[in-house]
């Protein structure tokens, strides 16, 4: 009889094998007194030497396997291994109160895991599994008892376990180790980390329910839903091969692209950026072949604390992105607060209609104190890399021109301190609001870019609020009008040499993607995850064709019409 | 002896491979050298009780060492906790 569990899919993929069930006891080691705790000592640094020779192998392989990003855990091991406060508080319980080097190396670390559990940081609750899995190497040792070899694994499994120390996930021989469950653990756990850069499937925190897995059982691990079958069906098995078989080949499809430019099969040219919202996605947009970081949204900087950040910590932050995506452009937008989103230590007066109200570069320019450290940070920033700076809710160009100001001001004053500024830096604005959409001609003589923000420009041409249900409805990307708006920034940019990206949801939308291409948007940034879609469609589509398709889509009655027609148009396509 | 405090900067907090750099950093000095952060006070040398405090970005973290190259130990020791670390 199948029985079905539910945990976290932790790394995607689907994995069928039999089990490989792991025994979770966990040596508890017994208090014994002894009469010279000087010999423990002793013992207690020959097993610290014995289990570093096997840390670093384990590090030595892994950096081999992984490279030595994903190796530095292991440094980390090494490091806990010569931890003064670790190791001299069990030579002193060893010496004070003459005990085993075993017991009193548990008592410690156990005091450490104690402390790190408690903390609220769940990365940092983790690392009580680096304490539990080194000092369960020395003990191991110590007690003669030296952990399991998951190495020696010889038959294709799926390995079943209560929870997977570091060490044990380093030592999978990938060649037959399929996919791995455990019982406990989360996204961010080790074992969920590692099962994502070993690239195999893993469901962890599966429950107590694991216990009924049974060494050799046949388990089909679905780490796409994060669900587990144990003893399936032949008519489950079957299922699950052919979804397996389906995520496989569509996962290598997608992979491609990562190397590719952004080109449309009859050779038009674009650019797909990322959007990030902080500085743990570069490195997401970087591995999804990202070609530049089209916003970069600097809330998260003054989001969730009590204070303003300084200039230093604004500074620290853009050059880390600048330097990280090496040259690439970095399109960063200065703060865009209001609205939704408040900052409670400013104490600003409430207002009646925020999205209407005084958000973003109103109030920036209102508060030069705010604005203008930040202002200061990306200058200073500038010469670590490609940087565009882009103001955001820009209405009338009096709004850009003193934002323009205010940047020179502080270029100069910098400069004149001796500190390097690139020479040139585009400065762009985004375009959301109607007016700007408009008049983008007279904008385009004063900006360096438009990045076109289709979330807030639908919701400001539609005069619908998309958070509220009974207006939902109005929220309408293809709708014509959008569509006209669009082209006329697209039209009015390209009239006067400069580039137009957009940094909404739009631009990842497959439905719009090919709309947008065909009315010669240079630029889509996007979340990471859609990148490889995005251009895997770009790649597909024939911008001559969409240059016209998309001319007729803005003379069409609705939304609804445009994107029937677009569909059509995309299934005409694939029949060929 | 001397006593500064700094403001964490890194985003994703003063965790393991800020401690790793830190604690490598400061077993090089001869001083003594304190971490104190939301009124605990730990062994700046040892990484599991630096992981212990629990760091996060935007706290505030008061060094107080004390023994010889003092000085010098506070100026590295404090840009490494302001500095952004990957």
């Amino acid at each position: 009889m199948t029985q079905r569990l539910t945990g976290i899919a932790a790394s995607p993929g689907i994995a069928v094998a039999r089990a490989v069930v792991l025994a979770s006891e966990e040596y508890v080691p017994v208090r014994k007194a002894v009469t010279q705790p000087e010999l423990e000592t002793a013992r207690l640094h020959d097993a610290i030497r014995e289990a570093r020779a096997g840390i670093e192998r384990i590090r030595d392989a892994t950096e081999q396997k992984l490279g030595a990003e994903k190796a530095a855990i292991f440094e980390g091991h090494l490091l806990i291994l010569e931890d003064p406060d670790l190791i001299e508080t069990t030579e002193s319980m060893i010496r004070e109160q003459s005990v085993n080097a075993e017991y009193a190396l548990h008592v410690t670390a156990q005091s450490f895991i104690e402390a790190l559990t408690a903390l609220e940081d769940e990365s940092l609750r983790e690392r009580a599994a680096d304490v539990r899995d080194v000092c369960g190497r020395i003990i191991g040792i110590l007690s003669g008892k030296p952990k399991r070899d998951l190495s020696l694994l010889t038959e294709e499994c799926v390995v079943v376990a209560a929870d997977l120390a570091p060490s044990d996930t380093a030592e999978l021989n990938l060649d037959v180790v399929r996919g791995f469950v455990t019982e406990i653990g989360s996204r961010t756990s080790h074992s969920a980390i590692m099962a994502r850069s070993l690239d195999i499937p893993a469901v962890v925190g599966a429950g107590p329910g694991i216990r009924e897995v049974s060494d050799g059982m046949l388990v089909a691990v679905d780490a796409i839903e994060g669900v587990l079958l144990l003893d399936p069906s032949p008519d489950e098995l079957a299922a699950i091969m052919q979804k397996k078989a389906a995520y496989e080949m569509r996962r290598a499809e997608l992979r491609a692209w990562a190397e590719r430019p952004s080109v449309s099969a009859d050779g038009h040219r674009v650019e797909i950026a990322a959007n990030i919202g902080q500085l743990e996605d570069v490195q997401k947009a970087i591995d999804n072949g990202a070609e530049a970081i089209g916003l970069f949204r600097t809330e998260f900087l003054y989001m969730g604390r009590d204070r303003l950040p300084t200039e230093e910590e604004q500074f620290q932050s853009y050059k880390y992105v600048l330097e990280k995506m090496a040259g690439k452009p970095v399109v960063i937008r200065t703060l865009d607060i209001g609205g939704d989103k408040e900052l409670p230590y400013l104490g600003l007066p409430q207002e009646s209609n925020p999205f209407l109200g005084r958000r973003a570069l109103r109030f920036c320019l209102s508060r030069p104190d705010v604005f203008r450290p930040q202002l200061r940070a990306l200058l200073r920033a500038s010469r670590y890399g490609n940087l565009k700076i882009m103001f955001p809710m820009v209405a009338v160009l009096e709004e850009l021109t003193e934002a323009k100001r205010l940047l020179e001001e502080e270029k100069q004053a910098l400069v004149a301190s001796g500190e390097q500024v690139a020479d040139r830096i585009e400065v762009g604005i985004m375009i959301e609001i109607p007016s700007a959409a408009v008049s983008a001609d007279l904008f385009a003589a004063e900006a360096d870019f438009f990045s076109i923000g289709t979330n807030d420009l639908i919701q400001y041409t539609m005069a619908a609020d998309r958070m509220n249900e009974t207006v939902s409805y109005l929220y309408q990307p293809y709708h014509p009008s959008v569509l006209r708006l669009i082209r006329h920034v697209i039209d009015a940019a390209h009239a006067a040499g400069k580039w137009v990206g957009v940094c909404g949801e739009m631009a990842g939308d497959p439905t719009a993607i090919p709309l947008l291409l065909g009315l010669g948007l240079d630029e889509f940034s996007m979340s990471a995850g859609s990148i490889l879609p995005a251009r895997e469609r770009i790649g597909s589509l024939h911008y001559d064709e969409w240059r016209t398709l998309s001319l007729q889509a803005l003379s069409m009655r609705s939304s609804g019409d445009v994107q029937a027609f677009v569909q059509d148009r995309l299934e005409g396509r694939d029949e060929k | 002896m001397m006593t500064q405090t700094f403001t964490v900067a890194n985003p994703a907090g003063f965790h393991v491979r800020p401690i790793k750099t830190f604690v490598q950093a400061a077993s090089e000095f001869p001083c003594k050298i304190n971490v104190i952060c939301k009124g605990k006070k730990v062994n700046g040398k040892s990484s599991l009780s630096m992981l212990t405090l629990g760091i996060a970005a935007h706290d505030e973290v008061t060094l107080e060492i004390d023994g010889d190259r003092e000085e010098e130990a506070m100026k590295t020791l404090g840009e490494l906790l302001v500095k952004i670390h990957e």
